[in-house]
């Protein structure tokens, strides 16, 4: 009973969430538009790291890669062949899902430790790429003047608020597929893999494929972001997938609530709004992400989403004991 | 050839420095199962200190072993105050190291500015020498021969005294180490110091050649993981021929193709993890 209740408050807080996304950019200044958005793209690349993190327990340093991939795939179709929107997306998704199959044959059959340097490593020689290989990437310049698509409708992207909206749409329905991946019998395989691989193998699961597909799958979601990155900046560098930028990108999941889609939704938009806010007055905005790190890990290591649950019900235990007694 | 030779030199005395890095790192991760994600800050910040001291001192050993010292007692104090709330759990320890890096990287940029610097080699060791008839820089000869007294030391310690035992003790089981009576919490105290301390210790001598810049962490991290992938986690022995291949491997790469000299290091990568996923001489 309980739990009905709670995945009601669940489900009625998130019709609300949505609601308000739809409801309100109209009426707000453009610069929190262009904020809304930039949480939206961060929260697609945050809930496609935690199919990998949260739900098959495979912590990727190298995320950021898949995004800097589909981001310079755009950049460099766009600027130098002016290339369209769909057919920039499509090469930007099919590129990360071949990086992806390639690397994932190096790390599917690692866990834990092994698996996190892997993709550490796998993550920086991407970013060595776009940082050296200056004819193509234009180094450590980036690319800049990528200009808004045009997606084919009577409507134009360079307004924020239409940008703005498409981003929710694709947003919206990154989303629902990803809730339906790992609703499906396959994430709840992949969440067997995660807490007893041995157990799965013997019941007759192929677990290295499993891996394997969730690591496609989380790449190919990933790209997706990196694509409206592209056009929402303008302007790509390898700043976009440094290790620093894997980091911060953890640290949205961790702060979300791994394990659930909406948590790293929620953690990237904290993070994008905490930078952008924090950027205003200092400098020194890796420090504070540092110290967000360490006081996650010592005081919320399940995430906001979880917390409030775990505060609850943490309350609802003294409640019971304070009956019997 | 003349070439080959030059960069055969750079590549050995690139790897020595790998050492210094990687050894620590896989001393942790011996005792400790974790992956120290602050280990190329340590690197860094030890040039800084050193850069400090030696142009207040002008001493280049003083320089060497107060950064190293100095390093050493962060970590230390890093592993007694936050790691050690999470005994054996690998992600929120190494959580905590990446928020300690990301934190180092900003302090040492607060501190010391955005400008690269280049830190003096000591004055008995400037200039160069004549070598099969191939002048070379006899700080890197240097570098290369201090690399391999510390892997001896290393081994020495490992091999042949008690504290040395009681580590390897202590890396093959966690429980019985305990039980036997060795203190298993202080000798992780003690790895994750001599870790911090080596990895200065190699900050500081890769100072007079490469110098130390904002990004050197993170720059140096990913080289010191991939040595031990290809070498193996928590051993010394895959470390050091880690060292060696990487640092060859990546100063041709960066000579030969400079537009792809990270992406070089990918196929060592692929290569051993297909062969050995565990890596030359990972137990796994």
């Amino acid at each position: 009973m309980k739990d009905i209740l709670e995945s009601k408050t669940k489900l009625v807080g998130l019709i609300l969430a949505f609601l308000i996304l739809v409801v309100l950019p109209p009426f707000i200044t453009s610069y929190w538009v262009t904020l809304l958005t930039q949480m939206l793209i961060f929260g697609i690349l945050a809930m496609s790291l935690d199919i990998l993190l949260g739900y098959s327990g495979m912590p990727s340093f190298g995320h950021a890669g898949f995004f800097g991939a589909s981001a310079y795939v755009v950049a460099i179709l766009s600027t130098r062949y002016k290339v369209g929107f769909f057919l920039c997306s499509v090469t930007g998704i099919v590129l990360a899902i071949g990086i992806s199959a390639v690397f994932g044959l190096l790390v599917a059959h690692t866990k834990g430790v092994y698996f996190l340097m892997i993709t550490l490593a796998l993550g920086m020689v991407l970013w060595g790429l776009a940082f050296r290989w200056v004819s193509m990437t234009g180094g450590d310049n980036g690319i800049s003047g990528i200009p808004r698509p045009d997606i084919g409708l009577p409507i134009s992207m360079t307004d924020p608020i239409t940008f703005y909206y498409v981003t929710l749409v694709f947003f919206t329905a990154c989303l629902l597929l990803m809730a339906i991946f790992v609703r499906s019998p396959f994430g709840h395989s992949l969440r067997g893999i995660r807490e007893s691989e041995s157990r799965m193998r013997i019941l007759g699961y192929h677990t290295w494929l499993h891996r394997y597909l969730s690591y496609l799958a989380a790449g190919a979601f990933g790209s997706i972001s990196g694509i409206f990155w592209a056009y929402y900046n303008g302007f790509v560098s390898p700043q976009d997938l440094e290790l620093t930028a894997s980091f911060e990108l953890f640290l949205m999941v961790i702060l979300g609530g791994p394990g659930t889609l909406i948590g790293p939704a929620l953690g990237a938009g904290i993070i994008v709004f905490l930078k952008n806010f924090i950027s205003a007055y200092t400098q020194r905005w890796l420090l504070i992400l540092g110290g967000i790190y360490i006081l996650t890990i010592l005081y919320a290591p399940r995430g906001f989403v979880n917390l409030i649950g775990d505060l609850t019900r943490g309350r609802q235990k003294t409640d019971k004991a304070e009956e019997v007694s | 050839m003349e070439f080959y030779l030059i960069q055969t030199m750079n590549g050995l005395s690139f790897g020595a420095l790998l050492f210094l890095l990687s050894s620590g790192l896989s001393l942790i991760f011996g005792v400790m199962k974790i992956v120290n994600i602050s280990h190329g800050s340590y690197y860094m910040l030890g040039a800084y200190i050193g850069l400090s001291v030696i142009t207040r001192t002008q001493s280049f050993i003083l320089g060497v072993f107060v950064a190293a010292l100095i390093i050493a007692a962060i970590g230390l104090g890093m592993e007694r105050i936050f790691l050690r709330r999470f005994p054996l759990q690998d992600l929120p320890q190494m959580m905590l190291t990446m928020g300690f890096a990301l934190i180092f990287r900003d302090l040492a940029l607060l501190i010391w500015g955005g400008d690269p610097f280049s830190l003096p080699a000591p004055a008995f060791l400037k200039g160069s020498m004549n070598l099969l008839g191939i002048v070379f820089p006899i700080y890197r000869l240097f570098v290369i021969l201090v690399a391999a007294a510390v892997a001896i030391l290393l081994w020495l310690f490992n091999e042949k005294t008690l504290v040395g035992a009681k580590l390897r003790a202590a890396v093959d089981d966690h429980e019985m180490a305990g039980g036997v009576g060795i203190n298993v919490p202080m000798t992780s105290g003690l790895m994750f110091a001599l870790g911090a301390f080596l990895a200065a210790f190699g900050g500081v001598m890769s100072g007079p050649i490469f110098g130390v810049y904002p990004g050197a962490d993170f720059e140096f991290l990913p080289l010191a993981f991939v040595v031990t992938i290809v070498g193996g986690m928590g051993s010394l022995k895959g470390a050091a021929v880690g060292s060696v291949m990487v640092g060859l491997i990546d100063n041709f790469g960066k000579a030969l193709v400079p537009e792809l000299s990270y992406f070089t290091l990918f196929a060592p990568m692929a290569i051993v993890l297909a062969i050995k996923p565990t890596g030359l001489f990972g137990r796994g």
